[in-house]
């Protein structure tokens, strides 16, 4: 198994993969984010796959964000899966550990997430890498 | 936020069980380790076993040992067998009156439990052996 960033032969199972932990195809959503994040090209964002053989077995994007309220850049992950049958076996780690190392390179000391309270699969598979709760606490509403 | 005490004596015996799944426990080795009565420990262990997350081992130096998945049960999971009507926190909404007061509290407290909830739901026991080997190191 091996991860490296992703190259354009790659999407139609990146998508393939992503439809079917999601149930949704989108292929224009997943064209665009290869144009901003892909190839491995564009400085400080990151879309990495896990291959075994010719197979994506797995996915990470990242990239180093500005924060204000006078929070330091930090990594980013905003997505990540791996196939379903392919789980519990590191694709995970190793995807997540990658992007670390560009991060660090990259100058940053810390790397964020933010998900659902009810994703509790990928909220358990970070928790499992050492994240914890961050200083900072996401608020929202909404808009009418 | 306090647990109650049979949850957290069951978190401490399955985090027992836990750090080494192949091997078996006496009742009374955690019992006295932890301070309560054996008559006390077997029940919370026999809800474990009911559960699945404990099986009990017979004959001489029998006990329990781990039966669930590491990896995917959660610290909800044992949590919700001991306090099947919510978490039993400081923080969970309590009847209220209807006031604008009321109605906010609830609010804020329902906030915090949600929180609390999703905390201990994404805790697996893997995640948690690892996080008190981290602390037993800081000591």
């Amino acid at each position: 198994m091996a991860v490296r960033p992703v190259r354009r032969g790659d999407l139609d199972q990146v998508i393939a993969l992503d439809a079917t932990v999601t149930g949704l195809e989108k292929q224009n959503y997943w064209r665009a984010v290869y144009r901003r994040y892909g190839g491995g090209q564009h400085e400080q964002k990151h879309f990495l796959v896990a291959v075994a053989g010719r197979r994506i077995v797995g996915f990470l994007i990242g990239e180093v964000r500005d924060w204000e309220f006078g929070s330091p850049p930090c990594g980013w992950v905003f997505a990540i899966d791996v196939l379903p049958q392919m789980r519990q076996a590191g694709i995970g780690t190793q995807l997540l550990q990658a992007v670390c190392t560009l991060f660090r390179r990259e100058g940053v000391r810390k790397v964020r997430t933010m998900l659902s309270r009810d994703n509790t699969l990928i909220l358990s598979f970070f928790r499992s890498q050492g994240m914890m709760a961050g200083a900072l606490i996401p608020l929202e509403m909404d808009l009418e | 936020m306090k647990l109650q005490k049979n949850t957290l004596l069951a978190l401490y015996s399955v985090l027992e069980f836990a750090a080494d799944p192949t091997r078996h426990i006496a009742a009374a080795v955690i019992a006295e380790k932890y301070g309560v009565s054996q008559h006390h420990l077997a029940k919370v262990l026999s809800e474990l076993a009911r559960a699945g997350v404990v099986e009990s081992v017979r004959g001489v130096g029998g006990g329990y040992r781990f039966a669930g998945n590491l990896k995917r049960m959660t610290l909800m999971d044992i949590i919700r067998l001991f306090e099947p009507e919510g978490l039993g926190t400081e923080a969970a909404p309590t009847p209220s009156g209807t006031t604008p007061v009321d109605l906010a509290l609830d609010a804020v407290l329902s906030e915090i439990d949600q929180f609390a909830r999703a905390t201990f739901s994404s805790i697996t026991l893997a995640t948690m052996l690892g996080l008190m080997q981290r602390q037993g190191k800081k000591r």
